[in-house]
């Protein structure tokens, strides 16, 4: 056993270096916006919205194949269009957002369901929806670059109105007309992340290298600011450790990296500073992240 | 004058020949396309396996039942390739000869899962596709005396045409360096391939189904082929083409395509007989040894 174990793979291979790097982007990318997910109390969205980009993702892969491009750009488009639509649902009527959330992504997901089973089999739907962080070529890299770039762009731009917005929508709404736009931005930084994550990573990934992180940072610190660093340290730290496990145990490489994730979850929820051992407020008060 | 009445009495002659052929049935698709070029007009050939089709896990349908029922001469392959065909035979209640085309192939065995297993592609060496030419004259011959020296001429005319498939195969893969005959495939077919021809055939070692890969897996794959020194890679029934060409670009080693094991395919692939199949896989074969 030496030191050497942790970096020889990434030495040897391009394919794990490549993985590593993209897996790292997405963390970087992703995390900060499953942060806002969780203060907002949409955590369960980033899920919902990965099945409301199927039809599109399905109407370019029909009109051009297994090409990234075509599947991307159709992904996002139907994504944008199930959030703006559940966002103006939960605004101008009673109904809340998690509600018409799940009304137009299920719409959404039987007319992808449908789309896809137009042409080819049930086969080339798993393709679409599993890509593999292992096959990353030149294309994926720069895709899940750009999408973070303009990601992490985005994000800072409306930072303030959007935290504003977390803790008390009433009082933005009283002194800036900004809440809605804002709003809607941040709902179109969710589906950019998830449609580059699907492609080049899979589902599974995207979404769980979105809210796991997030999730786990929460029990450490408090702001913010200080919650989407953290997350964004456990989002890389998953990836390196997942890709090292699938290196050395075997495993598949998306669920390796999740599982890591999943477990830095469990270990900051019974040890972390505001976790089930060394909480001093009221554990009720856990359950709200 | 006398040629316009040689031409009707030849059509005369031709006619209840035509009217009823001999009745025919081949196994799969390759064995199919030879008999017909040994049966040429006599015999009408039914295959119950079509193109791109696998033979190994094959389900017969009632109609391959009806016509094996109806059949007078029977073809098979033969060294395990039909599993399913003795059963079937004796369903179908079919009692006329049956072919073994591979009869007399000096057979390759290899070792499966600590099991002994032999290798039935036989075909995949042009020699022993004129010891299959032979079998299915003789076993033509059998049943239809008549017609006898048609099926020999016949079967001498391809076997002609084999045996220059077979020179001009040698002389394309003399053309590769032996150090760089070395290729991956997915397939287990090529024994017979690789024996005559001096092509090393490996399997891939850590990805074999079309589950999510491992890191280890492709890392144990691009080991195999840097430290075997492979040249091309031929596997199809990956989850994702992306995975190959990655592992392709990382060892620089050349992708192959689709080589056609044990079916021929539909005639716009370009490998819809028997000599056009192995046309089409020494085009992708050499080339891509060689590194072009």
């Amino acid at each position: 056993m030496s030191l050497d174990l942790f970096w020889a793979p990434f030495v040897e291979f391009a394919f794990m270096r490549r993985a590593l790097a993209g897996a790292i982007i997405l963390a970087i990318s992703a995390g900060p916006v499953g942060v806002f997910l969780m203060f907002r109390r949409m955590s369960l969205a980033g899920d919902a919205m990965s099945h409301a980009i199927l039809p599109g993702a399905a109407a370019g892969f029909l009109v051009s194949g297994l090409a990234i491009l075509p599947m991307t750009i159709g992904g996002f488009v139907a994504g944008l269009v199930v959030a703006l639509l559940a966002g103006v649902v939960s605004r101008v009527t009673a109904q809340r957002e998690d509600s018409s959330l799940a009304a137009f992504y299920l719409i959404s997901l039987a007319l992808g369901v449908l789309l896809v089973s137009l042409k080819g089999s049930n086969v080339d739907l798993m393709h679409v929806l599993f890509g593999t962080v292992l096959a990353l070529n030149d294309d994926a890299l720069i895709l899940i670059g750009g999408v973070a770039s303009v990601s992490l762009v985005g994000l800072a731009l409306i930072w303030r109105p959007l935290f504003a917005e977390c803790l008390d929508p009433t009082f933005l709404r009283s002194v800036s007309k900004a809440g809605q736009p804002v709003h809607l931005i941040f709902l179109a930084l969710v589906v950019l992340n998830l449609v580059g994550g699907f492609q080049a990573l899979g589902t599974l990934l995207a979404v769980g290298l979105m809210m796991l992180p997030a999730a786990a940072a929460r029990f450490w610190v408090r702001s913010i600011e200080a919650v989407a660093g953290v997350a964004v340290l456990f989002g890389i730290a998953a990836a390196y450790l997942g890709l090292l496990g699938s290196y050395y145990l075997g495993a598949a490489s998306g669920p390796a990296i999740i599982l890591v994730a999943g477990a830095i979850y469990l270990v900051s929820l019974v040890f972390g500073r505001r976790g089930v051992v060394f909480s001093r407020v009221a554990p009720a008060r856990h359950r709200i992240a | 004058m006398k040629s316009c009445l040689v031409v009707a009495t030849l059509a005369l002659m031709a006619t209840p020949v035509a009217a009823a052929p001999l009745r025919a049935v081949a196994s799969f698709s390759i064995l199919g396309d030879m008999v017909k070029s040994v049966g040429g007009d006599r015999v009408e050939v039914t295959t119950i396996v079509g193109p791109n089709a696998d033979t190994h896990v094959y389900e017969p349908k009632p109609s391959d039942a009806a016509a094996v029922a109806k059949a007078q001469i029977f073809f098979v392959n033969g060294l395990g390739f039909e599993g399913w065909m003795d059963r079937f035979v004796q369903s179908t209640g079919y009692t006329g000869p049956l072919i073994v085309a591979s009869d007399g192939v000096k057979s390759h065995d290899f070792v499966d899962d600590g099991k002994t297993v032999t290798d039935p592609h036989a075909w995949q060496s042009l020699a022993n596709g004129l010891l299959y030419v032979e079998n299915i004259a003789k076993g033509l011959c059998g049943v239809d005396a008549d017609g006898c020296a048609t099926y020999e001429a016949n079967a001498k005319a391809y076997a002609l045409q084999i045996s220059a498939l077979d020179a001009s195969v040698k002389a394309d893969i003399a053309a590769v360096p032996e150090a760089r005959r070395k290729v991956i495939t997915t397939h287990d077919a090529f024994l017979y391939f690789g024996g005559e021809y001096g092509v090393t055939f490996l399997a891939p070692v850590g990805i074999s189904t079309d589950a999510e890969p491992s890191a280890m897996g492709v890392a144990k794959l691009i080991r195999q082929i840097r430290s075997e020194g492979v040249s091309a890679l031929f596997i199809e029934n990956m989850s994702d083409g992306r995975l190959i060409q990655q592992i392709a670009n990382e060892t620089g080693v050349k992708m192959g395509g689709e080589l056609y094991a044990d079916a021929l395919a539909e005639p716009e692939q370009g490998a819809a007989t028997y000599l056009d199949m192995f046309k089409h896989n020494i085009a992708l074969l050499v080339p891509a040894m060689q590194g072009k």
